[in-house]
């Protein structure tokens, strides 16, 4: 009969009086939306609306308000949760209660302590607005939280003591260590047999990277532990060889004979790589960009040296 | 050398909260170094009670002097942190906190209720929030604020809920002592007014007189014959 706004979310309702619903007025159609999270949410800003302590809300006036409110969820053909009709029905009791006088009502909730339909109702109320209470100091609590940011220093002291504890590895270092992967492949490619570059040193690039970043750091021997040719060792050495450059990571040697370790270096500057790093800066990379066309040549001596790896450790630094 | 501004300096350069258990050890094993002088020491073997109220003292300095970060315990852990109010300034410095979505109303309502009531059924929150609560139990779950925890001792022997443990670390809550009015909510005693509930003279009509004895006669007999039935059965 009236053209109602469509409604999809089930448990909003128009809040709007009855009397002005009746009215049939258009222009006086005051519809506001609120979501009610139950019956007890409901019945909670109904006697907010009143302007009433909890306490001494005429219960008998809240019922009539409910119902009025239940008619219009039917009117606007929303789905009525269960946990309304429940408490519809006992509004009603309480109601139909009321209707008998006041001297006798008295009477019969002397003999019955806490028995009372209406005074079980208010507790409930009571009860379900202080826990709306504290649900709302939570809030403030998750947004402040949300907005106060701890103290994550970098490691000050700690900084001073690691490279005496893990000394740097110098590129001979890492040489023998490679020469000791390279003897697990005694047998070379037959020279003669020209193969496609199966690996390029900026996939190892990207491989060493990957591994680091999952593992935080890795041994030596784990970087070649997958390598299949004397070519993808070379190749995942030039690899290495390029992000020391570049000072992304570093390599230390715990203790003395001990397994080289492979870490990020500590100023990974995303944007500007080694302008933070004075204490850590890794004294490897220093004597590598001298050394690195030794290495070349050396791993030259190496047939399968991939052509690319030249171009891309020349490439790069640009 | 007074024991709080010792905390105060292992705090500040510590890389993660630390709780007073790690505080102890940092000391003792400041004692454990060869080169340790008395002082040193002497603090090898602080209480953690002393170690707690010291590092009270200073979080009360540290509010006393209004600074821009306080020393806070969040479950337990000690950490220097910033108050909210610079929020915009160290959103732009480190970038917004990665942190899950903001809880919903209904989520809110059911963690507060778990969280003073615990160890609590579902029932019994269903019962205080007037709804149905599957939706929003598995949602705190699934975020880690709640766990089940044990069974009730009644009929059906229904799990029990509490918070679990990122609940505290979530709000930034010392440990649920900590809670927001939490001794009035645990306990909620609602006073029954002396006044009658609803007054409301116009609406009871004085019925005829033969009428109300005879509802009232009946309706206490009912009740009488209710409570003598329920020993039989």
């Amino acid at each position: 009969m009236f053209p109602l706004p469509t409604i999809t979310r089930p448990l909003t309702i128009c809040s709007f009086r009855a009397s002005e619903f009746a009215a049939a007025d258009m222009a006086e159609y005051k519809v506001k939306f609120e979501v009610f999270e139950g019956p007890l949410d409901l019945l909670l800003y109904l006697i907010k609306k009143e302007e009433v302590d909890i306490y001494e809300v005429n219960l008998t006036k809240l019922a009539t308000t409910f119902i009025e409110y239940i008619e219009t969820m039917r009117l606007l053909d929303l789905e009525i949760a269960g946990e309304f009709l429940v408490m519809a029905s006992t509004l009603m009791y309480i109601k139909s209660r009321e209707l008998l006088p006041v001297e006798q009502q008295v009477q019969v909730e002397g003999d019955e302590e806490g028995e009372d339909p209406r005074w079980e109702l208010i507790r409930q109320l009571v009860e379900y607005k202080k826990f709306k209470d504290a649900a709302s100091q939570l809030q403030a609590l998750e947004v402040a939280r949300e907005n106060t940011f701890p103290r994550l220093p970098i490691k000050p002291e700690f900084e001073a003591d690691r490279p005496a504890a893990k000394p740097e590895v110098s590129i001979f270092d890492l040489l023998n260590a490679v020469n000791t992967v390279l003897q697990r492949f005694t047998k070379r490619d037959d020279p003669r047999d020209i193969f496609d570059d199966k690996w390029t040193v900026s996939e190892k690039i990207e491989h060493v990277l990957k591994a680091i970043t999952e593992r935080g750091k890795v041994t030596f021997s784990e970087l070649f532990a997958q390598a299949a040719s004397r070519s993808e060792v070379v190749c995942t050495f030039l690899a290495l060889l390029e992000l020391i450059r570049l000072k992304q990571l570093v390599c230390a040697q715990p203790e003395p004979f001990a397994e080289i370790e492979v870490t990020r270096s500590q100023n990974v500057g995303q944007d500007s790589p080694g302008v933070l790093g004075s204490p850590s800066e890794p004294s490897a990379p220093e004597p590598s960009e001298p050394v690195l066309n030794p290495v070349a040549s050396e791993s030259a001596s190496v047939e399968e040296t991939p052509a690319a790896s030249p171009q891309e450790t020349g490439g790069t630094p640009g | 050398m007074d024991l709080k501004f010792i905390l105060e300096s292992i705090l500040f350069s510590a890389q993660k909260p630390l709780s007073v258990k790690e505080i102890r050890d940092v000391l003792a094993n400041a004692a454990e170094q060869e080169d340790a002088d008395s002082t040193v020491k002497v603090l090898k073997k602080t209480k953690e009670d002393d170690v707690t109220s010291a590092l009270e003292q200073l979080a009360k300095d540290h509010e006393d002097a209004q600074r821009s970060y306080r020393l806070a315990c969040v479950a337990g852990s000690w950490q220097f942190v910033t108050q909210p109010e610079f929020a915009p300034w160290l959103k732009a410095l480190v970038g917004v906190k990665a942190r899950p979505p903001r809880l919903s109303q209904p989520a809110l309502e059911t963690l507060a209720i778990i969280a003073y009531r615990q160890p609590i059924t579902r029932a019994e929150v269903e019962q205080i929030r007037g709804v149905n609560v599957d939706g929003t139990m598995q949602t705190l779950t699934e975020r880690g604020l709640v766990e089940a925890i044990g069974r009730a001792e009644v009929v059906g022997r229904p799990m029990t809920y509490g918070t679990a443990s990122l609940f505290l670390e979530y709000f930034g809550l010392r440990s649920l002592e900590d809670l927001p009015a939490a001794d009035e909510l645990r306990k909620i005693v609602v006073e029954k007014p002396p006044a009658p509930l609803t007054a409301d003279p116009g609406l009871a009509t004085t019925p005829p007189e033969q009428l109300a004895v005879k509802e009232e006669g009946g309706s206490q007999k009912a009740e009488e014959q209710s409570a003598e039935q329920q020993p039989h059965s």
